[in-house]
């Protein structure tokens, strides 16, 4: 177990939901947190080497322009560290062969996506298989929306949970599979971790405004095999305290939102874990 | 030489902006179309080899998972008509921009993209319709929907005589200018009509007056001493009479507002303004701050970009609305686009610098289902209306700021120009590194540093549009694109050089470019010396004059001590920033602008800023008289209600509202919509902006040009009643709220095509004699505001001027979060209060305007009743002890009660005879009178003492009880059940009419 867990933020080029996605992470009791520049990444100033929760969040990288986050994840594929030999994406694959945990909301799922992080199969980190593509509705939308979580799912972060409720926020969320077999095998090695849902979480559901955006199966949240990196176009950071519940000042919610259980249980395997 | 990539959706993938657009062709064009696909197209300037253009389209460019491409070949298939829409030559292209930043990343070298458009466009295909496209269809859809010819060109091609393999020929709108930069000299010695002709030929827009005073100022021996020193001579330089015109606008210099105006109040009243900025408004301001003595939580009012005020002891709170209406009736998502992050700059340019943390919106278009013919060059108002839109979804949501809150207006004067209010507030910590951040200060020898993007010219003369058409190769000056990444890059890195101490001041460039952000701040130090062949430049050709007033986008200027330089320069090249130092500040009293070694303007400090004397205007108001409305009761009440709750100023505006992210940030306590299915309109917005802490900030507006018909006076106190009531309703307590006035107004100087400019003009002082009495009297100061002052169509004998419109915006502090309150109805069984009294005041009314009337019974703001009202409800607010709030605006009583009604998925029974009332005789006037400064409340049984006894001294009454049952009743004066609604036919009524 290592003594003291430490979080990296990333942020840069777009990014924007950093400042509460690090608020998630002290909350959840990490020792150390750190917002850090894209830019002391690729300088050298910082390594990933030295954090054991890293964590992309929402924004618009490089405004999107692309498609979502496409310019970023390029830039993590190509862009060399500065006074070394190594590309950004090597440290990338060697957090992950190293077994550390890595949460991407939003645009960080979608930057996850593109790469290949995310579901990457048989260890391919940079071979795309599933897409983040524009909503059905052709818009960009900010509404709640109700999770239904996969108890078998290897996922840490959404261990012990049944169900979700929290915002989305963007114009392309919608999840599309390259094909059957790579849906058939997201399904089988359960990784489809999160589902927008009927109103009790229990039913994946095709209903607009419920499937916010038409993903496939509603496919909200996905991880890899050994569950430690998660993706998820939902806002977690965006609900750590009952205030911002959008009924708060009618119902009896506890002080606690729902969104800071992923970041605990993230803190929760890594002060238990051997890496 | 250039390539074409294009990029299309694999078979069998959905195109969600394909099928958007074919919803608008054919619901807004009635042309039927069966099928739109779209294909983006990056046309590669920079000799890229087979191998590299294919790793960028399979790359970069395209999703292997649902896309294809194409390279130097055509990848559509099977359309009747491929319409292709580009930028012209320097138009902004975000998507090119990030495209060759990508690409060059792949290539290692610098190379430009390009992007454009392709829309395949199919008709219905079966056996009965003859219903095909034609090349007028094509040529209409293309211009009246996807293009927008002043900044796009378009091309059509026709499917039949299409092939693939040859494609489209790569076409690059590289703007092609002689680099020979100069500058020339004008002579202002001669007669007045050649000044004249002077200033309208530049663009200027300066007065016979104005221009005498540049030639007079060239006569003077001692001024021509110092110039000749400098090797100028006694004629001005285009770069000097810009820089003047520029500063001496009325944009910037805000000459009718500063004006000595003689005013006619009619009825014998006549009085001399001298100012009605210093007289109405500062003075305002002045006294409420020296009435709170020590406990004043104003920092620095009408000094800086924004406004500053206390948020607590280590905190400030920074706030400007600004307005970009004359862009955005040109190009409406660029110039909302640019409106937007232009606004950001403003409170991030103000004092040290501060971090963004909302933005509030509010756009006055006309109807969007306008269906008369459009006069020359208007765009049709569901086009502004979807521009607009677009452009700040992208401004706001791309930068990261939450957008609170807002409001849509309709009325069809705003045909000739939209008004589009962007507002943006921040953060900054009240010390940093020991030292206020609320104060500027520059030392002579602190370096001149330009940050963030490129000049072009953009914007130059941006706010007089010319009429000169715009040709092939020519840039586009009038209307610009905003960058809101490149601005959000610029904002992270200023905001680490801030904390790091890195720089001395900040300021934005909007308005007049450098010549403004220099020039204003140059007065901090006693003057300049900057050097305009060091710019960086998007593109060469510029001359010296157009890259001193340029108004391109995305850059802040800095005060930067030499020591600190090096440290700051590195930082901006690490977070990849483009930062240049164009000088230094100085304290020779001049304002000294060079090309390299040539002095292009030199100008007396003094005579730059206070060289102009001050405006002389008439006033006089005679007051209209209306036809009173002479309609019956309706029986049908409840059909009467449904019809209000379907007005375009009454009806849900969720689809807007969705589409701009409100809860970035993670502070969003009060959001937009709320209740029990997350769909009612909230009255004002709270933010936590410390997550570590439940203070939190209240966000608000109040605007109701409807009024002005009657009297400007009432419709200014109305909107500031608004605004500070809708806090009010949310939580905010009276005595910490701050205001911002923002004054859009048709033309009130009297000319030859402006008859009744005296009366405008009138208008304009009333307005300003309200807002003295109303703010005073709440104790509200204006912390900042904004004016704009020519808000005219006219083309040939076509005038149209918008109605005299305040948007009064307020910022109110909350000590706790946890005691906001919001206006949905929470439980049955609650009673329901209506708080303050209704008169008969249906002038200027929805209900009126539902009977295509206007009357004269205009509502009427009694300030000292409301004060005693607002802080009594603050109380029983802070106590906890209410349930539900609502104001009442539009639509009056009934539209609130019904809205407190099915926000909460709760039935109410109400007893009109228990409102408190006055000169009211009919329901429908109770109903829908728009009497201020009114509450629907709903409180728990069980606190109905406490409640009370809060309120005693205020008129009020209970009206009524919350029920379970799904019903709006509610029993007339008369005794009789007048409105008997299920909840889901008065929302379905009220969410219909904008729901596209």
């Amino acid at each position: 177990m290592p003594q003291q867990i430490r979080a990296i933020v990333i942020t840069g080029n777009g990014t924007n939901c950093e400042m509460e996605m690090a608020h998630a992470c002290r909350l959840a009791g990490f020792d150390e947190v750190e917002i850090v520049h894209i830019s002391e990444l690729l300088y050298g100033e910082k390594r990933l080497d030295d954090y054991h929760f890293l964590n992309l969040p929402g924004g618009f990288l490089d405004g999107d322009d692309l498609g979502s986050a496409k310019a970023g994840a390029n830039r993590i594929l190509h862009a060399a560290v500065a006074g070394s030999q190594e590309r950004l994406f090597a440290q990338f694959v060697r957090f992950i062969v190293a077994g550390k945990l890595i949460l991407g909301v939003c645009n960080g799922f979608q930057l996850l996506v593109k790469l290949g992080m995310l579901p990457g199969f048989d260890g391919h980190y940079d071979r795309q298989t599933v897409t983040l593509t524009y909503n059905d509705s052709g818009r960009f939308e900010d509404r709640w929306v109700h999770l239904r979580v996969d108890p078998s799912s290897p996922c840490i972060f959404t261990r012990g949970l049944s169900g979700l409720y929290l915002p989305v926020r963007h114009g392309e969320g919608k999840f599309v599979p390259q094909d059957e077999s790579i849906l058939e095998r997201l399904y089988r090695e359960r990784l489809i971790a999160l589902q927008y849902s009927d109103g009790d979480c229990r039913e994946a559901t095709m209903d607009y405004p419920a499937n916010p955006n038409g993903s496939v199966d509603g496919i909200a949240g996905i991880c890899n095999a050994t569950g430690r990196i998660f993706g998820l176009m939902p806002h977690p950071e965006a609900y750590l305290h009952r205030t911002n519940h959008p009924r708060w000042t009618r119902e009896d919610l506890p002080e606690e939102g729902m969104g800071l259980a992923l970041f605990r249980n993230a803190a929760a395997f890594l002060r238990n874990d051997d890496i | 030489m250039a390539n074409r990539i294009e990029i299309g959706f694999r078979q069998g993938i959905r195109d969600a902006l394909g099928e958007k657009i074919k919803k608008r062709i054919v619901g807004h064009l009635r042309i039927h179309v069966d099928s739109v696909n779209t294909i983006e197209v990056y046309t590669v300037d920079g000799d890229l080899a087979p191998g590299e253009l294919e790793a960028a389209a399979r790359g970069p460019l395209s999703d292997p998972v649902i896309q294809q491409y194409a390279i130097d070949r055509g990848l559509a298939r099977g359309f009747d008509w491929l319409i292709e829409v580009g930028y012209r030559p320097g138009v902004t292209d975000n998507v090119g921009k990030t495209a060759a930043e990508a690409i060059a990343l792949l290539a290692g070298k610098p190379i430009r993209v390009y992007t454009s458009r392709q829309y395949a466009i199919s008709g219905i295909r079966d056996r009965c319709t003859l219903d095909l496209i034609t090349r007028a269809d094509a040529e209409r859809i293309a211009s009246e929907l996807l293009a927008n010819e002043l900044i796009q060109h378009y091309e059509i091609i026709d499917g039949k005589t299409w092939d693939p393999a040859q494609g489209i020929k790569p076409y690059v709108p590289r703007v092609v200018g002689e680099d020979r930069p100069r500058t020339e000299e004008i002579d202002l010695d001669c007669p007045d009509e050649a000044l004249l002709r002077i200033s309208s030929e530049r663009v200027l827009a300066l007065t016979l007056n104005e221009m005498k005073i540049l030639r007079d100022y060239l006569k003077n021996d001692a001024v021509l001493a110092r110039r000749r020193e400098v090797g100028l001579g006694d004629r001005m330089t285009d770069a000097e009479l810009e820089c003047l015109a520029q500063t001496w606008s009325e944009h910037c210099k805000h000459k009718i507002f500063n004006a000595r105006i003689a005013y006619d109040g009619g009825e014998g009243e006549s009085s001399e303004i001298d100012s009605l900025f210093a007289t109405c408004i500062k003075r305002a301001t002045r006294e409420i701050r020296e009435r709170m003595g020590a406990d004043d939580w104003c920092l620095s009012v009408f000094a800086d970009n924004a406004g500053i005020i206390r948020f607590n002891a280590d905190w400030n709170l920074v706030f400007k609305v600004e307005t970009h209406n004359s862009p955005s009736a040109l190009d409406p998502y660029g110039g909302a686009l640019t409106g937007i992050v232009g606004v950001n700059r403003d409170p991030f340019g103000c004092g040290r610098g501060a971090k963004l943390i909302f933005n509030t919106d509010v756009f006055c278009f006309a109807p969007p289902g306008y269906d008369k013919p459009l006069p020359k060059r208007i765009l049709h108002p569901r086009r502004i209306y979807e521009g607009v839109r677009e452009g700040v979804e992208h401004g706001g949501n791309k930068s990261g700021i939450p957008t609170v809150n807002g409001c849509l207006v309709f009325d069809e004067r705003y045909l000739g120009k939209p008004l589009v209010y962007c507002g943006t507030g921040g953060i900054m910590p009240a010390r940093i590194n020991g030292e206020p951040t609320h104060t500027k200060e520059i030392l002579p020898g602190d370096l001149i540093v330009m940050t963030g993007g490129r000049i072009g010219k953009d914007g130059i003369h941006g706010a007089t549009f010319s009429s000169e058409e715009l040709h092939e190769g020519s840039p586009v000056t009038a209307v610009q694109i905003g960058d809101p990444i490149t601005q959000k890059k610029m904002t992270d890195f200023l905001l680490v050089a801030r904390d790091r101490g890195l720089y001395r001041a900040i300021t934005d460039n909007g308005a007049g470019g450098l010549s403004s952000s220099v020039g204003e701040t140059a007065r901090l130090s006693g003057g300049c010396e900057l050097d305009l062949a060091k710019a960086p430049l998007k593109y060469a050709g510029l001359n010296p004059w157009e890259i001193l007033i340029s108004e391109s986008q995305e850059r802040m200027t800095l005060a930067v001590a030499p020591e600190q330089i090096d440290a700051f320069l590195a930082l901006a090249r690490k977070m990849d920033v483009e930062a240049t130092v164009l000088g230094r500040y100085a304290d020779s009293g001049w304002f000294h602008i060079l090309y390299g070694m040539e002095t292009v303007a030199y100008i007396e400090m003094s005579f730059l800023h206070d060289g102009l004397p001050q405006m002389n205007l008439q006033a006089a108001w005679t007051p209209p008289r209306h036809a009173e409305p002479d309609f019956a009761e309706t029986e049908d009440l409840g059909g009467a209600l449904k019809a209000m709750l379907a007005r375009l100023n009454i009806c849900s505006k969720e689809s807007v509202v969705r589409q701009y992210d409100h809860e970035v940030q993670g502070g969003s306590i009060v959001k937009p919509l709320t209740g029990v299915v997350n769909d009612g309109p909230s009255d004002a917005a709270v933010i936590r902006p410390l997550l570590d802490s439940f203070e939190g900030i209240v966000v608000a507006n109040g605007i109701c040009p409807r009024y002005s018909a009657i009297d400007a006076y009432h419709m200014a106190a109305c909107a500031i009643d608004e605004a500070v009531r809708n806090a009010i309703a949310v939580g905010a307590p009276l005595d910490r709220i701050a205001g911002l006035d923002n004054f859009c107004w048709c033309d009130p100087v009297r000319s030859e095509k402006n008859p009744d400019g005296e009366y405008k003009l009138a208008q304009l002082v009333r307005a300003n004699m309200a807002l003295y009495d109303v703010t005073t009297a709440y104790g509200v100061p204006c912390i900042s505001g904004k004016d704009s002052m020519k808000n005219d169509y006219q083309i040939g004998d076509v005038r149209i001027s918008i109605p005299p419109t305040l948007l009064f915006s307020t910022l109110g502090k909350m000590e706790d979060v946890r005691n906001a309150v919001t206006m949905d109805a929470k439980k049955a069984g609650d009673l329901v209060y209506v708080l303050g009294k209704t008169f008969r005041e249906l002038g200027g009314s929805e209900w009126y305007a539902l009977h295509g009337a206007i009357g004269n019974g205009v509502p009427k703001v009694h300030a000292k009743t409301a004060r005693t009202l607002y802080e009594a409800l603050n109380r029983a607010i802070r106590a906890g002890i209410v349930a539900s709030c609502h104001d009442c605006s539009d639509g009056g009583l009934g539209v609130a009660l019904a809205e407190t009604a099915f926000a909460g998925g709760l039935g109410v029974e109400i007893d009109l005879a228990a409102v408190p009332a006055e000169g009211i005789v009919r329901n429908d006037e109770l109903l829908f009178s728009e009497s201020q400064s009114r509450f629907v409340v709903t409180v728990s049984p069980v606190a109905r003492a406490a409640f009370e006894a809060f309120l005693a001294g205020c008129a009020f009454a209970r009206i009524g009880e919350v029920i379970a049952e799904g019903v709006l009743k509610v029993d007339g004066l008369g005794g009789k059940r007048i409105i008997e609604e299920n909840l889901a036919a008065l929302k379905a009524a009220w969410q219909e009419p904008l729901a596209f």
